[in-house]
């Protein structure tokens, strides 16, 4: 097998390697979500203005409800959109 | 036990037509009925011009208002709510009880720590990132292991191709 060397690069090693994941209110001690800030709350949802799912983002689940209800609460106030599209 | 004072928000949107003096009125005009209600006027923060996100009733862009007030109950929020509704000068409104850890933000924020706060959490960050980037060269074993077994596997599947 040592002469198959010239296949080293053929897969990305990197690709499997799961990153781990953590929640940032916790880890930074964050108690209150700011729904007057959408430059932050962009970074929870997606190019379509959707909220992002916990799996993705890592935020525990007291948290991910203070996230969903601050999006909601910045869309109302039109500080989010409803719904569009490349909003990245 | 804590002071009975609760703690409110209320934000609304102006319509951007109406002249300075006339939207700084509108404001006024709600500062004023708080006081009136015995209410102590913590903050009044005036956001400015701002683009909406979507159109609301033909306009593109509002005048942003946000007056933090303690309240001695909550029963005054109804009326104020429905004197905002039939006010035709703003064009969208939201009230939100805040909890402790909202008092102290809005605190934070009017003393200017929270930006700071947050370049800090963003340099946190970069750390991290650095810290599992050595981590991860430190494992390059356990993925050089790894890689191996891929070709092998790779190497199989081509022989068995071929």
């Amino acid at each position: 097998m040592a002469s198959r060397d010239d296949i080293k690069f053929l897969s990305n090693p990197k690709i499997g390697q799961k990153r781990q994941k953590y929640c940032r209110f916790r880890k930074f001690g964050i108690k209150y979500i700011d729904y007057k800030d959408p430059d932050f709350l962009m970074q929870f949802v997606n190019e379509q203005g959707k909220i992002l799912p916990r799996r993705i983002t890592g935020t525990s689940l007291k948290y991910q409800r203070k996230v969903s209800s601050a999006v909601k609460r910045a869309r109302h106030l039109a500080l989010l959109p409803y719904e569009t599209d490349l909003l990245k | 036990m804590s002071d009975p004072m609760k703690n409110y928000e209320v934000n609304f949107i102006v319509d951007p037509v109406l002249s300075g003096e006339e939207i700084k009125a509108t404001a006024q005009t709600y500062v004023d009925h708080l006081k009136n209600e015995g209410c102590t006027i913590v903050h009044v923060d005036e956001m400015g011009l701002r683009q909406l996100a979507y159109p609301i009733n033909k306009r593109t862009s509002g005048v942003y208002y946000c007056i933090e007030f303690e309240a001695p109950n909550g029963e005054l929020i109804d009326p104020m709510e429905l004197s905002l509704r039939r006010d035709e000068r703003i064009i969208r409104f939201l009230t939100v009880a805040l909890d402790k850890h909202g008092v102290k933000y809005n605190a934070d924020k009017r003393a200017g720590k929270i930006g700071k706060v947050t370049k800090k959490k963003k340099k946190e960050d970069r750390d991290n990132r650095d810290r599992r980037q050595n981590k991860k060269r430190s494992d390059k074993g356990d993925d050089k292991k790894a890689a191996k077994e891929e070709k092998k596997e790779e190497a199989k599947s081509e022989e068995k191709a071929d």
